[in-house]
């Protein structure tokens, strides 16, 4: 343990014929190796701050892109309308996949109101099953379709269009359409009320081209409305628009969230900071016969500063390498536990984490050798 | 002795002391206000998840289906059944009023709309803005305020028992309507208080009092739907069965518990010939968002309760290093090990004591900030909190003083007094 001698360092000294920087130096790795205890108590104290420093500032930056992906489970945030009820051109769909490079999912929906064979009104919308699985996750589908000819029908509708639960006659201007059940749908609210085709049959049966596309852009607000203006600018015959309910939404949970967690982050590392403080100034203030010791043997004052700043900086700087580490670690877990994904590695956060264990380890050697500096270096060798 | 020595120590190193309670009262008043904050985030975000809108919808019973594309329905108004308003305030007076945070009713027509010159035959939907409605000794304000917060309106929202009603922005933009100007509306001259934009199909309609639509309908008391906006809990296993399956304490239990199932169930119940449905888009997501920023923070809480607990261990770890002497000192005069470990216990326990019991306030005090400052609303602190976090306090302090004291108590006196420690 380190009832050695503190005085190594003193000791390491008196070899006068060794050159100066390598004498700092060596003074510098013998203070940490003969002194372990202490500077393993201090060197921890950094690396937990560190830690959990890199741990919040990882999960701040990258938990808004996780969060975001969560809410596109509340589906489409724009919508795509032909003017006045019109249809949109047929490469609608098409140019809007290209607006969206991959970053979100187009879907698109034609309706018309067709008579089922006792002459009831009803709305038949065309889309795009597999599309719609993955925008409308709320969908609770019995079965869904999964070859020509099989129709969705909505838990409301199914009793006027198909009361026995089998195949079905549906009328457009003169055209007939036999469709089969394949499922039901609840949704709680318009879908109830349809009977959803296959485009592909919706577009034999009726000829009517989607009046509408429904977006899930991924991204931020700025995101979502740079996809609309993009798609605006694109698509002059529809109007698009966001959908102010799920953006607004999102905007305001993400942003409460997000001012939760940085709250909590503030006060940890403003927590973690305060302790390095305070166990590095117990550190430092417990060598105080090294510093006299060095100032008797004819240490300037510069040197003796800047001895311990430079220990209290190296020990600053290792603590803060080890805690990113750890705390990236930290980090992935919690994605991994809460997300299903892990938070990738920001790189961009070490500069950060570094200085400042570097400053907060430099803020707690000055203010003990502030202390130390009016002392006589003989008082402190007696033993006070 | 024992106590001469306790005081002694802590009036002659007040430094040591200081910091070492320092480290606890931070390391406890960050533990406390984010267990609070833990705690109290599920209910926090559950309101603001209400901005979603509406997760239940009240129909008629015996409805027939709906003809509807974007917003413009094909049925003839008077088609199908309707609820009746009168019956609404009810809605206050279920076993989980206290989770309905509002409802508006919704009443469409068909109406021909005319301003200088320019006509168009649009929905005109009949609601509640702000309703003040009471149910009993309850009284409470209701309408699309509360279940439509995304609704904006550039204007004045019109009062419920007035005339007025409001434009969507797009219709107005087709009419030239602004805000003041007079609409005729069925053959009577209405004032727009205000434009409305919704970013749905509202754009294209007119919004107006409930009363407004009843009376171009011919209904009085007629309403065609209602939305309802309830804080739920997220969906379990229970939450998904067939109440018609559930034996008598299993049903009590899912009737008694605020899933958006029971809250339906209970609304059906309240209302006459009605049924209720969650609507899955909003009701559905409700649960997976919640549970994702409950995890976070508890995840966070965590972190800040194991790094708080090695912050206060590291202090008092330093503070027992610095006293090798003391202890030398009094094992020379005859001190056991016992009474050497005793002694620093003692000191850790004060110390936990009186760094917890500021540590707590100060945390509490944290966490009625943040609520105030992000959530606009009171953060509760569970009573059960203090003595909880008070014995946290004491189990760290002594953890973190144990493997310090037991170095301290095997050290050899002879090496403590030559000054070598």
């Amino acid at each position: 343990m380190s009832g050695n001698s503190p005085m190594s360092a003193g000791v390491g000294e008196r070899r006068a014929a060794v050159p100066h920087t390598s004498m700092f130096l060596r003074m510098l790795v013998r203070a940490a190796v003969l002194r372990r205890g202490r500077a393993a108590s201090a060197l921890l104290a950094m690396i937990v701050a560190a830690a959990v420093a890199t741990a919040m500032m990882n999960l701040y930056v990258d938990v808004q892109a996780k969060l975001r992906k969560e809410f596109r489970s509340y589906g489409a945030n724009v919508v795509v309308v032909g003017k006045d009820g019109a249809a949109l051109p047929s490469d609608a769909i098409g140019k809007a996949e290209v607006v969206l490079g991959g970053r979100g999912l187009a879907v698109p929906f034609a309706y018309v109101v067709a008579r089922t064979a006792n002459g009831q009104s009803v709305v038949v919308a065309g889309t795009d099953f597999e599309r719609v699985q993955k925008l409308d996750r709320w969908w609770s589908v019995s079965a869904w379709p999964s070859g020509p000819g099989e129709a969705l029908v909505g838990m409301r509708a199914l009793p006027v269009v198909s009361p026995d639960d089998k195949a079905f006659d549906l009328s457009f201007q003169g055209h007939t359409a036999h469709m089969s059940v394949a499922g039901t749908l609840q949704t709680g609210a318009a879908e109830d009320n349809r009977v959803y085709l296959a485009m592909t049959d919706f577009l034999a049966w009726s000829g009517v081209q989607p009046s509408t596309i429904e977006i899930a852009a991924n991204g931020s607000a700025e995101d979502v409305n740079a996809v609309v203006a993009r798609l605006t600018g694109i698509l002059p015959a529809a109007e698009v628009r966001p959908v102010r309910q799920i953006v607004e939404g999102e905007t305001r949970v993400l942003g409460k969230t997000r001012a939760t967690l940085y709250a909590s982050a503030v006060l940890i590392v403003l927590t973690a900071a305060l302790c390095v403080l305070a166990t590095l100034t117990g550190w430092v203030f417990d060598r105080r016969k090294d510093f006299a010791i060095m100032k008797a043997l004819g240490a300037s004052e510069r040197l003796v500063s800047s001895f311990f700043a430079a220990e209290a900086a190296a020990l600053g700087a290792v603590g803060a390498v080890l805690g990113f580490v750890i705390g990236i670690g930290i980090a992935a877990w919690i994605g991994r536990v809460n997300f299903n994904a892990p938070v990738g590695p920001r790189f961009s956060v070490l500069p950060v984490v570094l200085a400042g264990s570097v400053a907060v380890a430099l803020l707690s050697a000055i203010v003990p050798m502030s202390l130390l500096r009016r002392v006589q270096p003989a008082i402190i060798l007696k033993g006070e | 002795m024992f106590a001469r020595l306790l005081y002694e120590s802590f009036r002659r190193q007040k430094r040591r002391k200081l910091l070492a309670g320092i480290a606890i009262t931070l390391g406890v008043a960050v533990a406390t206000a984010m267990i609070a904050v833990a705690t109290d985030i599920g209910d926090k975000i559950n309101r603001e998840l209400r901005s979603y809108g509406a997760n239940l919808l009240i129909t008629p019973q015996e409805d027939t289906i709906d003809v509807e594309i974007g917003g413009v329905n094909l049925k003839p108004p008077s088609d199908g059944n309707f609820l009746s308003e009168a019956d609404l305030p009810k809605i206050k007076g279920t076993f989980w009023r206290n989770n309905i945070l509002g409802f508006s009713p919704i009443l469409p027509v068909n109406v021909p709309v005319s301003a200088a010159g320019r006509s168009q035959d649009v929905t005109l939907l009949g609601t509640y803005f702000a309703k003040k409605l009471s149910f009993g000794k309850d009284q409470f304000t209701t309408g699309v305020h509360n279940t439509h917060p995304w609704w904006k309106v550039n204007g004045a929202w019109p009062a419920d028992d007035s005339q007025d009603v409001l434009v969507g922005d797009h219709l107005a933009r087709k009419l030239e309507l602004h805000t003041n100007d007079s609409v005729d509306i069925a053959g009577r001259n209405h004032k727009v208080a205000g434009i409305l934009s919704t970013g749905g199909p509202e754009d294209e309609q007119v919004v107006a009092p409930l009363g407004v639509a009843q009376q171009i309908l011919g209904k009085p008391d007629a309403v065609r739907r209602v939305y309802v906006s309830a804080l739920t809990k997220p969906e379990d296993a229970l939450a998904r069965r067939d109440p018609k399956t559930m034996s008598g304490e299993l049903w009590d239990r899912w009737y008694c518990s605020p899933y958006v199932q029971s809250i339906a169930y209970q609304l059906q119940e309240a209302i006459p010939h009605s049924h209720a449905e969650q609507i899955r888009q909003v009701a559905q997501n409700e649960g997976t968002v919640l549970s994702r920023i409950k995890g976070l923070m508890l995840l966070i809480t965590l972190a800040a309760l194991f790094s708080s607990a090695l912050a206060v261990s590291a202090a008092m770890a330093t503070a027992i290093f610095e006293r090798r002497r003391e202890v030398g000192l009094m094992k020379a005069l005859g001190a056991g090990n016992f009474a050497v470990a005793a002694l620093f216990f003692a000191e850790s326990t004060l110390l936990a004591l009186f760094g917890g019991l500021i540590g707590f306030f100060a945390g509490s005090w944290l966490a009625h900030r943040i609520g105030r400052s992000i959530f606009d609303a009171q953060i509760t602190i569970q009573p059960v909190l203090f003595p909880v976090i008070m014995a946290i306090a004491v189990i760290v302090t002594f953890a973190g003083s144990a493997a310090a004291i037991r170095r301290a108590v095997r050290f050899d006196p002879v090496f403590a007094l030559r000054g070598d420690a």
